[in-house]
C-alpha cells in the first residue's frame, strides 16, 4: 500500500494535467472565454508556480493570485509602524522571517538590524514568549502577521504570556481573514473569476462550511485544496468540472486534513483572545470586521496600546501590489518586475515573501533571465 | 509563513510532542490537536500541530484521482 509521503505516481499528474487542458478548452468553447480561478493562500501561489502546474496549463486555465500571502495584504502603514516598533534601544521585537526585509517609507526590519536594533526571526511566537521571559529587563514585542491558520498560534502565545504573569509581553497583531476578503473581491472589486481554489491551510482552522457563502451569495464554485501537483490538478478539475455544468458547489478535496467544522479547539483559543476589528488591506482599505484584534481583556499585551507609535502616510511607489493582491493586475504588469524590483532588491511585499506572487512568477515563470 | 508541514508524532508530552519530519527531530505544540497518538502524523504550522492526517481519507484520495486521470473527461 502506498504510504501517505510516497510522492504520488507523476504519471498520474501528467494524465491530470492533460484532462484539465481538455476539459478547460471544452468549457472556453462553451462559454467564449477561458477560465479563470483565484487562489487565495501564499502556499498555494509558490506551490503553482513551483511545480510548473501553472506554466502546464498557460492558455487553457486563467491562475490568478489573490489576497493569500500575510505580508503582501498588510497596509503599508500598518508595516511601517511595526518597523517603527524596533527603533528604541530598550526592545527586542521578533517576527516571523518573511517581514523583515519587506520595505517600509523609511527602511526595513533588516535595515534597523543592521544599524544596531534586536530584531530576531522566530519559528514560533511562542519562542518570542520565551525570548521575555529570558530577558526581564527589556520589552519583548512579537509582530504578527497573519490569517485565520496563524492567529490561534497568537493567541496560544498570549495565553502563555498571560499564565506567565509576563508584563514585558507583548504583540503588534495585524491579522485578517478570509471570508471578508473574498467577499469584497467579488461584490466590491468584482473581479472575473470563475471559481476559488481555496486555502488548504486556512480552512483547517474555519473548515469546510465557512465557504458556503460563495454559494449562497454569488453561485461561485470553490474547492479546498492541498498542495502537491495531483491535489491542485484535481481541485482544478473539480472547479472546470462545476463551471462547465454550471453546478457550483463548495468542495473539500483536502479531507485527510480538512474537516468540515474545521478545529474547534483553534476556533475557541482564537475566540477567547482576539474579537473581530475593521482592518487595513493593501490596495483595497479598509474592510469592516475583516481582521482580528487582542481583546480588551487582555489589552496589557497589545502593544498599539502599550506604545505610542505614530507613523506619516507612507511613501507613494510605482509598485503593484495592491492590484497584485486583488487580482487586477500580474508581476510582468508592473513596470518595475525584474528591473527595479527583484528578489535581491525588493519594492514590494510581494517580491519579498517567498509566497509573494512576484516573487513566485520571478524565480519559476518569468520570460528571460 | 503558511506552510504546513507534515511531521510523524515519536513521543508525547502533555502539550508538546516530539515529531519527525523528514528525518529531523523537532518538539511541537499539540495545544490545538491534544487527542493526537504516536504514529500519527500533524500538519504543523509555527510550530504548533494544527490538523491530525487522517491517513484513511489520503489513501482514498490518492485512488480518487488516479481514477480522474484515467476516466474520459465529463
Ligand atoms: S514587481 Fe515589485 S514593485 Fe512591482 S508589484 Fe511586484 S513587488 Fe511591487
Amino acid at each position: 500500500m502506498q504510504t501517505l509521503f510516497e510522492p504520488a505516481d507523476p504519471a498520474v499528474a501528467k494524465e491530470l494535467a492533460q484532462k484539465v487542458i481538455e476539459l478547460a478548452d471544452r468549457c472556453k468553447e462553451k462559454f467564449g472565454v477561458m477560465p479563470a480561478f483565484m487562489e487565495v493562500c501564499g502556499s498555494h501561489t509558490m506551490a503553482l508556480a513551483k511545480t510548473g502546474v501553472k506554466l502546464i496549463l498557460q492558455g487553457h486555465v486563467n491562475l490568478i493570485s489573490g489576497p493569500g500571502c500575510p505580508v503582501c495584504v498588510t497596509d503599508q502603514k500598518q508595516i511601517d509602524a511595526m518597523i517603527e516598533v524596533a527603533e528604541s534601544n530598550n526592545r527586542i521585537v521578533c517576527t516571523f522571517g518573511d517581514m523583515i526585509r519587506v520595505p517600509g517609507s523609511k527602511r526595513s526590519l533588516q535595515s534597523a538590524k543592521t544599524e544596531g536594533r534586536d530584531v530576531r526571526i522566530v519559528y514560533s511566537p511562542l519562542d518570542a514568549v520565551r525570548i521575555a521571559e529570558e530577558n526581564p529587563e527589556k520589552e519583548v514585542v512579537f509582530l504578527g502577521v497573519g490569517f485565520e491558520t496563524t492567529v490561534p498560534v497568537l493567541a496560544a502565545a498570549i495565553q502563555l504570556a498571560a499564565q506567565k504573569n509576563l508584563k514585558n509581553f507583548s504583540m503588534w497583531a495585524t491579522t485578517k481573514l478570509v471570508q471578508p476578503v473574498l467577499r469584497t473581491l467579488l461584490s466590491v472589486k468584482k473581479v472575473k473569476i470563475n471559481g476559488f481554489l481555496l486555502p488548504g491551510h486556512v480552512s483547517i482552522v474555519l473548515g469546510e462550511q465557512a465557504y458556503q457563502f460563495l454559494i449562497d451569495e454569488f453561485r461561485m464554485p470553490g474547492v479546498i485544496s492541498g498542495f502537491e501537483p495531483v491535489e491542485m490538478l484535481s481541485a482544478i478539475y473539480k472547479l472546470l468540472k462545476m463551471v462547465y455544468e454550471d453546478r457550483p458547489e463548495i468542495l473539500n478535496n483536502y479531507k485527510s486534513v480538512v474537516r468540515l467544522e474545521g478545529n474547534k479547539t483553534a476556533q475557541k483559543i482564537m475566540n477567547e483572545f482576539f474579537q473581530p476589528c475593521d482592518e487595513a488591506w493593501r490596495g483595497i482599505g479598509v474592510i469592516p470586521q475583516s481582521g482580528l484584534e487582542i481583546r480588551e481583556k487582555y489589552s496589557r499585551f497589545n502593544a498599539k496600546e502599550k506604545f505610542n507609535i505614530k507613523v506619516g502616510e507612507p511613501k507613494k511607489t510605482l509598485c503593484r501590489c495592491g492590484d497584485m493582491i486583488c487580482g487586477l493586475a500580474s508581476p510582468e504588469e508592473c513596470v518595475l518586475f525584474g528591473k527595479a524590483c527583484t528578489p535581491l532588491h525588493p519594492i514590494g511585499p510581494c517580491m519579498v515573501s517567498t509566497e509573494g506572487s512576484c516573487a513566485a512568477h520571478y524565480s519559476y515563470m518569468r520570460k528571460e533571465g | 509563513m503558511c506552510v504546513g508541514v507534515p511531521a510523524k508524532v515519536i513521543e508525547k508530552k502533555e502539550y508538546t510532542a516530539l515529531v519527525d519530519v523528514m528525518g529531523t527531530k523537532m518538539e511541537v505544540g499539540i495545544l490545538f490537536v491534544p487527542e493526537v497518538e504516536i504514529g500519527e502524523y500533524v500538519i504543523v504550522h509555527a510550530g504548533q500541530g494544527m490538523s491530525i492526517i487522517d491517513q484513511t481519507f489520503a489513501h482514498q484520495s490518492i485512488s480518487e484521482w488516479e481514477k480522474m486521470a484515467r476516466a474520459d473527461v465529463i
